[in-house]
């Protein structure tokens, strides 16, 4: 019962997103939303992901510190393990869970929103494609702005591991710089774009399904909302392990 | 003109609609009435194409949708303008862009052509000093009435209202039929009006379908339901005080006639 319901609402997004992607009635049209959206989804998290990135940055830094007391370990090591978690994991696939939420909730309560008071219909009875119109804005948009954001995360990130090498002085300044500059795999940074890519896709795309099929009214716009979120971050997961292995193998 | 044959529909086990058959008519004010659960919305959310029905036909002017494939649907849909019960206006648009909006989308015009097309609707639906505000800014009775323009913006043929005037006040429930009544006789619009109002019913009902339990019940106008012998139909027209008073003050004046 549980495998036949999977695999319907799997049929239903390959046949939702085969509607998304079609040609647009207008492109001027899209390419106004389009920008509208890059500002919705992805310049609105700037100031999410600079604070969110400044601690983490920050905490990494102190973590190492506290846990690299070995002798052994040369005191740069702190800085390029910090740079090491942040490019490997943090900057896409952490900072992507935390983007399904904010983006992932915002995309399905909106698109809920416009289905429950008819938005949606009234969309259809004018003969737009809703789907296309509402949704490939919103995975367009996104997916193009996540390297920005992406880039944006690894350089506070890195940013807050310096400030707190400047403010607790755990460890000096000249070696945390020289620690995220030692052995550095520019593989990584692309590595990182390549997953966020497609942790976008999947943030934007399964929001706006979740969003896009709600029936009823404002309580299951709120569970729809939850439900893309817990889906997608699944989804997250279970594709970090698949792209982990096929990029870095 | 739209003719609806022998239109069925179910959901799981429960047939909605048996069967029903009936004709709407260019220029007039064609109501659908009926009981809460009738079958009457999900009459006209299947003569627009939101649901599909089982079987049956449903011809615009002897085009049948149900035989048409998507790229002649689309194109039927822009003839087409729908006023729903909720308004259903787009949150993140003004006024004027909520009525420019089809005009942006199907129509060839300039920016400029557009707008002016927009105003013309909206003054003609008697909106003033509201183009720049958003939907959450207006009442109910504006929300319709900026509805009813975006729905007249692209000059259509045919135009479908789900309950338009619900959650409204008596006396804005009547200038919404009366606009509505207007509209349709000045562009000759095929309007299909599915209401519970007994006001709009006595009001603008120029051609009648009454919808029981999913059957046409009685159809008629709104002259001819006084004298309606149909058991069903008086019980729903006539349930309250007021229009059971309305009936017999025009027996009475039939009797003095």
């Amino acid at each position: 019962m549980i495998l036949r319901t999977a695999l319907q609402t799997f049929g239903s997004y390959c046949l939702f997103i085969w509607r998304v992607f079609s040609i647009p009635d207008k492109w001027k049209v899209f390419f106004k939303r389009y920008i509208g959206e890059i500002n919705k989804l992805g310049i609105d998290s700037i100031p999410l992901i600079i604070v969110i990135s400044l601690f983490i940055g920050a905490v990494c830094t102190i973590q190492m510190k506290l846990n690299t007391t070995s002798p052994l370990m040369p005191r740069y090591a702190v800085g390029l393990a910090t740079r090491e978690i942040i490019l490997l994991e943090f900057t896409s696939s952490i900072l992507c869970l935390i983007l399904a939420g904010k983006v992932g909730s915002n995309i399905a309560s909106e698109i809920g929103t416009m289905r429950v008071t008819e938005q949606i219909d009234a969309l259809e009875i004018m003969g737009v494609n809703s789907a296309n119109f509402l949704v490939l804005p919103k995975i367009a948009a996104f997916v193009s702005f996540i390297c920005v954001l992406v880039i944006f995360s690894m350089a506070t990130s890195l940013g807050g591991g310096y400030l707190v090498c400047i403010v607790s002085d755990i460890v000096p300044l000249s070696t945390y710089v020289y620690g995220i500059q030692t052995m550095f795999n520019e593989w990584y940074v692309w590595y990182a774009l390549i997953k966020s890519v497609f942790f976008a896709f999947v943030i934007s795309s399964v929001a706006s399904f979740f969003g896009y099929y709600v029936k009823g009214g404002a309580l299951e716009v709120g569970k729809a909302s939850t439900n893309a979120v817990v889906t997608s971050s699944i989804m997250i997961l279970l594709l970090d392990v698949v792209l982990t292995q096929l990029l870095l193998q | 003109m739209i003719e609806v044959k022998n239109i069925k529909k179910s959901f799981e086990d429960k047939q909605v609609l048996k069967g029903i058959s009936a004709t709407f008519y260019d220029g007039k004010t064609n109501l659908i009435i009926g009981l809460s659960g009738s079958g009457k919305t999900v009459l006209m959310k299947s003569m627009v194409g939101l649901v599909a029905p089982d079987s049956g036909e449903i011809l615009y002017d002897g085009r049948d949708l149900l035989k048409m494939d998507s790229k002649q649907v689309k194109e039927l849909r822009k003839e087409i303008g729908m006023l729903f019960q909720g308004s259903a206006l787009f949150d993140s648009e003004t006024v004027l862009g909520n009525v420019m909006f089809p005009l942006m989308m199907f129509s060839d015009m300039s920016p400029a052509e557009m707008k002016d097309r927009a105003e013309f609707c909206i003054e003609r639906v008697n909106l003033k000093d509201a183009n720049k505000k958003y939907p959450s800014e207006l009442s109910g009775g504006m929300q319709k009435r900026v509805a009813i323009a975006r729905a007249i913006a692209l000059n259509p043929k045919y135009l479908f209202c789900d309950e338009p005037n619900s959650g409204l006040d008596p006396k804005t429930s009547i200038l919404i039929d009366e606009l509505l009544s207007d509209i349709t006789h000045e562009y000759g619009i095929t309007t299909i009006i599915n209401t519970h109002d007994m006001n709009s019913v006595l009001g603008i009902g120029e051609n009648i379908l009454f919808v029981n339990k999913g059957e046409c019940g009685w159809i008629g106008n709104k002259d001819a339901i006084y004298d309606s012998t149909n058991d069903d139909l008086n019980n729903f027209v006539f349930a309250t005080r007021l229009f059971m008073d309305v009936k017999k003050a025009h027996e009475l004046r039939k009797k003095m006639q």
